[in-house]
């Protein structure tokens, strides 16, 4: 029988959110998921009963290569801060920067992952200043050269596999994970910015409810409506690489169908827009964020015929919480 | 005369939420002196000045994956004050299911995951209880986190049915909520309830949660445990190892303890060990950076208040700042709600114990958990489908100063917010586990959690003592939003 697919989980510069979202994986947690491929967690700072000196244990036996890591998994930025000591985060019980613990076990394993957008491109504390040195570990923001800089390759050739997302769906990573172990990855599988393309093939607007909204540019203008976002409220779901609203979120969820905008959280620099996150950037009353592989003249033509024949009902229910008009039916048929 | 001081440095201390050094100095096989260091520093009050006051709602969140709703209260319920927003009947009820939602996810996640794992290891093998602990508790193979796992899973549907998404949604506004409930996802949420109660019911306390919040004092509560098999319910086996380890009498805390209120459910207040209450005043609260990699001399106000890293600050040891209620430390939490909500049990517990114990903070929170469900039953079956889940702000993003208070699972969250020209001028944060793992203050005075250490008996070869994680992990630290 083939050994178990060995991970190592850190948590860098994060808020453990990748981690809570991980634990919903499948409505079971993430262990079980993980088990069914034979993925086995060598240790985990939320799940592990291994503690203090038990856990610096078995983070020394990967660097000293006495344990085989088949996959390191980093949650959060690296920060390299402040004068690239990294100081502003020490392993505890180590006097140790969390930034070289990190360049030292990736050294040493087969695949490194970046779990969330904070471990791929920097994401939130890489905002305003980004006053920690916040980087993710293959890129900064949309430009390669993250902590491990620029011409990292983990022991498998492959570069760093980017689950971007904040936090990302719990399926991204426990697939990620799973086609790992089957020995199914492969450069051709990742995006240009290190993400699956399982995932980054899609967009957050594909199998949104409001696509009917969406069509006519019947949009919302204040939270809480159920029109489109796209328009007025910031939304950036056509733009946004994910399958959000194929998918789902704990249960039936996702962000557009709760009634609040796309942030495009699984994009390098999401975190700093150059406007309020819940207004749409708009240039001459266009908004500025169109979809990127259509042509803007056709975009703004189609907008504006399907404006002009957007049926009362979809005009109303846009500006309502709640269904006013419900669809047409065709009367009874007579006998 | 008794030997030197030997000083042990505990790390990494996982199974909380982030990073936490603990630095014991040891006399006599016990616990002398404790300084609490929080590693880590992530720059989100620097983060969010100069950016648009709404982006808070967005920003703030991301502080913390595991309190990310309690965040976004606070944040909406202080740019509520700054645009004189008003929420409808539906909003209120909404957020305070969505809020509520997380802090009881959080009290299972830190019952099953973080704290009772610990009653599994091989140092508890001579227990008479330990067969039981292991076949429980273990972590991730115990059969409570077999069970557990998934129905805090299948809880969290009701963060996707109202929020889209857990952790960091933006559906909570300052005016309400962004996702309006129709009467069949009415009918949804009531579901995921009852099946959450049912998980409990089964699983955790083996009976009614009715029959749990009634238990009214400490001989109810023994009379309650002793009705049955010790093994019975994961709240009964715990209620045995805590009488048989002593945790009554481990982790006393400062016996004063501060709740801003919740849901208008739980009454706010400061408890002292006189057992009066007296109001809690925010305008009372003061932060010392003496023992932060912090510069800055006096303790400030949160308005007054900077976030300047100093990281060669000499004689500093964390990135924690030192909050103060009226110079005072103070823990909060789910047993400073109860003890001053006046809930009989849990003002019962720390009278005994002279204060928070390891013991109550757990009783408490099981107890909290106990009282959510049904209230969040009564809020689900009080929404009106077809009435107004959010109303528009009064005013656009004005000036103004705005402290939003909540109480996150672990205790009070307070957002000091100061914007200008609809653009946020000053951002102080002060987190639950601010106030219970604050460093020492200017006056040399330890921290919630340093005071609790101190006694903890630390036996001869433990570089990781027991007794120390019990301590350290009853209050349910959470790092993160500690290290914002």
């Amino acid at each position: 029988m083939a050994r178990d697919f060995t991970v190592l989980w850190l948590q860098a510069g994060s808020c453990g959110g990748c981690t809570m979202s991980a634990l919903a994986a499948d409505d079971v947690g993430l262990a079980k998921p993980l088990d069914r491929f034979g993925i086995r967690l060598l240790w985990h700072p939320s799940l592990s009963e291994d503690s203090g000196r038990e856990a610096i244990a078995i983070l020394d036996d990967v660097a000293a290569g006495r344990v085989e890591l088949d996959c390191l998994c980093v949650e959060g930025a690296v920060l390299t801060g402040p004068n690239e000591t990294g100081r502003f985060q020490m392993l505890s019980g180590t006097g140790r920067a969390m930034k070289d613990w990190v360049a030292a076990l990736a050294a040493k394993a087969r695949h490194v992952v970046a779990i969330g957008s904070c471990a791929s491109f920097g994401g939130m504390p890489a905002a305003g200043g980004n006053p920690t040195g916040a980087r993710g570990l293959h890129y900064s923001g949309g430009e390669m050269g993250g902590a491990l800089g620029k011409g990292f390759r983990s022991l498998s050739g492959l570069p760093v596999i980017n689950i971007s997302g904040c936090a990302p769906h719990p399926g991204w990573v426990v697939e990620t994970l799973a086609a790992l172990a089957l020995g199914e990855f492969g450069t051709s599988l990742l995006d240009t910015l290190g993400r699956p393309r399982a995932i980054a093939d899609h967009l957050a607007h594909h199998g949104c409810s409001r696509n009917e909204f969406y069509e006519f540019k019947a949009s919302a203008a204040r939270p809480s409506d159920r029109g489109c976002l796209m328009e007025n409220l910031g939304c950036r779901a056509t733009q946004a690489p994910g399958d959000c609203n194929i998918r789902r979120w704990n249960g039936a969820g996702s962000c557009t169908d709760a009634g609040y905008t796309c942030i495009n959280c699984t994009s390098p620099g999401f975190e700093s827009p150059t406007g309020p996150f819940q207004e749409t950037a708009k240039l001459a009353g266009i908004p500025v964020g169109l979809p990127l592989d259509m042509p803007k003249a056709w975009f703004v033509a189609l907008a504006a015929l399907s404006k002009s024949a957007t049926p009362q009902r979809v005009r109303t229910n846009a500006h309502a919480d709640h269904v006013l008009i419900p669809p047409a039916r065709r009367p009874a048929r007579q006998p | 005369m008794s030997p030197p001081p030997r000083r042990l440095i505990v790390g990494p201390f996982n199974r909380v939420e982030g990073d936490l050094e603990v630095t014991l100095d040891l006399q006599d096989d016990a616990v002398a002196e404790a300084r609490v260091t929080a590693p880590l520093y992530r720059g989100f009050e620097q983060i969010l000045l100069g950016r648009p006051a709404t982006d808070a709602l967005v920003i703030a969140p991301r502080i913390c994956g595991i309190c990310s709703v309690s965040q976004s209260v606070a944040a909406a319920r202080a740019l509520a004050q700054v645009s004189d927003a008003q929420m409808p009947a539906n909003g209120r009820l909404v957020s305070d299911l969505i809020l509520a939602g997380e802090n009881a996810a959080d009290h299972l996640t830190h019952f099953v995951l973080f704290f009772t794992p610990d009653f599994a290891r091989a140092c508890y093998a001579g227990r008479p209880w330990f067969a039981a602990a292991r076949r429980r508790f273990a972590a991730t193979e115990g059969e409570s986190p077999r069970a557990l796992l998934p129905a805090r899973a299948r809880f969290l549907h009701l963060m996707g049915l109202l929020a889209g998404k857990w952790p960091h949604s933006l559906a909570l506004q300052p005016g309400g909520v962004t996702k309006a409930v129709d009467p069949a996802e009415r009918v949804r949420l009531l579901a995921i309830l009852a099946e959450f109660r049912e998980a409990l019911e089964s699983i955790v306390f083996a009976d009614r949660l009715e029959a749990v919040t009634a238990l009214d004092s400490i001989a109810a509560l023994e009379h309650w445990s002793d009705a049955a098999a010790p093994d019975h319910g994961d709240f009964r086996l715990f209620l045995h190892i805590a009488r048989d380890l002593g945790l009554d009498r481990l982790g006393r805390g400062p016996a004063r303890l501060a709740s801003s209120g919740s849901f208008g459910l739980f009454q706010p207040g400061l408890w002292d060990i006189g057992s009066r209450v007296a109001p809690f005043d925010p305008a009372a609260v003061t932060e010392d950076v003496t023992s932060a990699w912090m510069a800055g001399t006096a303790p400030a106000a949160p308005f007054a208040g900077l976030t300047l890293p100093a990281a060669d600050k000499p004689d500093a040891y964390s990135w924690c700042k030192a909050p103060r209620l009226d110079g005072q430390v103070i823990e909060v939490g789910a047993l400073a709600r109860q003890v001053v909500d006046g809930h009989p049990l849990a003002r019962a517990l720390v009278a005994a114990d002279g204060g928070g114990s390891v013991r109550s903070r757990v009783v408490a929170r099981l107890l909290e958990l106990a009282r959510l469900i049904p209230a969040m039953e009564d809020w689900a079956r009080s929404l009106r489908p077809g009435e107004p889940f959010c109303l528009a702000p009064g005013a656009p993003m004005a000036d103004g100063t705005a402290i939003g208070l909540v109480e996150a699972a672990r205790g009070t969250l307070g957002h000091w917010l100061t914007a200008q020209d609809g653009r946020i001028n000053g951002y102080q944060i002060i987190a639950p586990t601010t106030w219970n793992f604050s460093p020492r203050d200017g006056a040399g005075t330890p921290g919630a959690l340093e005071q609790a250490l101190v006694g903890t008996p630390v036996h001869p070869g433990e570089t990781t003592p027991i007794a120390v994680q019990h301590v350290v992990r009853s209050f349910d630290p959470c790092m993160v939003c500690t290290v914002h």
